[in-house]
């Protein structure tokens, strides 16, 4: 059985894919909200996994409410927070809900976090989550047992181009392909030419990229990434950019950036598709789409 | 090697010894000695402080290796002190503790907390390289524990958040996934890393570990 991301990825249109955060707590109407203006607008939703190892609803969760609301989840799965029991059983639960693309992350170290003190579990890596998929796909759990019932879905990983060294992060990258990563949706990307390299080397792999673009919000924002963030590195004449828009207008040139960036993308068909990340923003994702001509 | 330990802050020490009045010292020559945890010093210091804080302390040792067999005969050497206190105060790793409750029919209470097995690079200088898992990789990983030295003990490569070589929840402390792959590299094996690791096997040997030499 395919999947509706599958089938797009496959077309060879360019895929567009976003990411829901789910609440910290109960109120989920922001959630339904955001799902609701992105649903008919990209073609599948990640939905985070305590992300950044901040405690909030689940990720399934999320994706349940996409299926609900006539979406298309992608269901977010970190090694963090379960051993391979509770990994696997959550697998066979997002089967039954017809909930079937999975994006396997290692997570976050739980000390970066607002829950400091907690255990790490890591019982299981991303490569090993992947290869999981596989195993529980050809009726067997990680125990070599017979599953009375099989699974089957779209599963995908992360990459970061700019990793820095990049080589072992590329070799990783060949170790998912090869644990049947079927697409990529890669760490945050702004220097279009660095990342045409990166695609040139990618597409000697059987498997689709969507570059990960994350809304630039002002100058502090993007400079704070470059310093911050592992991977991220947002180019000076960006943050130039950002810096001279007019005061309350930063917002605006971000959408107009990250547009222009996926227009170029998709123009010279640079890669498969691209995953929006407006973090916490997401009812600002149309307008980066309209202003990128999608 | 060495067992790494840290003073526990008075204030726990305080609250351990709460009820308990008369106390008698043990500090160990060895490891504690070594890190100024537990050493002649450190248990001096301790025995004013306790002084300072009402506590009478009935005397005090500091036994050459706190976790060997000899650690019976020096807390007989000091029965008569140690009779007449109500709990001993243990200035080494938990590994002395434990020697010691084995002796001591009264309460053994820790001042330190054990961190871990330490390799000193430069004086002073120790850096935790082994978690004892009891399935050494070291032979497909450059002689590097990722699983000692990756905070996430991640067995297939880095993750995201290599930051110039350096681990994102410390940056200063290396990436290990980094420094793996430059010796590979440099030894022409990066084949090794490319190779799968399965799954851990984390039950190894199922807690508690213990062995018996034939």
């Amino acid at each position: 059985m395919s999947t509706r991301f599958k089938e797009a990825l496959n077309s060879g249109e360019f895929v567009i894919t976003s990411e829901i955060g789910p609440p910290k707590g109960t109120n989920i109407d922001k959630m339904h909200h955001h799902i609701d203006i992105l649903k008919d607008k990209v073609v599948a939703m990640n939905v985070t996994d305590h992300q950044s190892s901040v405690m909030r609803f689940p990720s399934i969760g999320g994706c349940l409410a996409i299926k609900e609301r006539g979406g298309e989840p992608i269901l977010q799965m970190t090694c963090r927070d379960r051993n391979r029991l509770a990994l696997q059983a959550e697998l066979l639960f997002a089967y039954t809900r017809g909930v079937m693309n999975v994006l396997c992350l290692t997570g976050d170290a739980v000390p970066v976090g607002d829950h400091k003190e907690a255990k790490g579990v890591f019982d299981l890596d991303s490569v090993q989550l992947l290869r999981t998929i596989r195993q529980l796909e050809s009726g067997k759990d990680l125990g070599g047992n017979d599953l009375d019932g099989a699974v089957e879905f779209c599963a995908g990983a992360i990459v970061t181009p700019e990793a820095n060294p990049v080589e072992p992060q590329l070799l990783k990258f060949e170790k998912k392909v090869d644990a049947g990563a079927e697409f990529f949706q890669t760490q945050a990307i702004y220097d279009l030419d660095k990342f045409a390299k990166f695609m040139k080397y990618a597409r000697k792999f059987p498997v689709k990229i969507l570059a990960g673009i994350v809304l630039l919000t002002s100058a502090r924002m993007a400079k704070y990434m470059t310093e911050n963030v592992p991977g991220i590195f947002v180019p000076q004449n960006l943050v130039d950019e950002l810096a001279a828009a007019p005061k309350g207008e930063a917002i605006n040139k971000g959408i107009e950036i990250a547009g222009r960036m996926i227009a170029a993308l998709n123009k010279d068909s640079i890669c498969d598709g691209v995953h929006v990340m407006a973090i916490g923003r997401e009812e600002l994702v149309p307008d980066i789409l309209t202003a990128a001509g999608l | 090697m060495k067992s790494i330990t840290k003073q526990k802050t008075f204030d726990e020490i305080k609250e351990q010894l709460d009820g308990l009045d008369k106390v008698f010292i043990v500090g160990c020559g060895t490891c504690a000695t070594m890190t100024k945890t537990g050493g002649r010093d450190e248990v001096l210091g301790m025995k004013d402080r306790l002084q300072e804080l009402g506590k009478i302390v009935t005397g005090w040792t500091v036994i050459p290796t706190a976790c060997d067999e000899m650690t019976e005969v020096a807390l007989r050497e000091n029965s008569g002190a140690i009779s007449s206190s109500n709990c001993i105060l243990v200035m080494s790793c938990a590994l002395g503790v434990h020697k010691i409750s084995c002796y001591i029919d009264r309460p053994v209470i820790p001042a330190l907390d054990t961190l871990f097995i330490g390799l000193e690079d430069e004086p002073g200088n120790f850096h935790e390289v082994c978690a004892q898992c009891g399935q050494c990789v070291l032979g497909q990983t450059a002689g590097i524990c990722p699983l000692t030295a990756c905070h996430k003990g991640l067995l297939n490569g880095p993750c995201g958040g290599t930051n110039k070589g350096m681990c994102e929840v410390d940056i200063t402390k290396d990436c290990a996934w980094t420094l793996i792959h430059r010796r590979l590299e440099a030894q022409g094996r990066l084949d090794l890393m490319r190779k799968y690791q399965p799954p851990k096997n984390y039950q190894a040997t199922p807690r508690p570990r213990t062995t018996k030499i034939a």
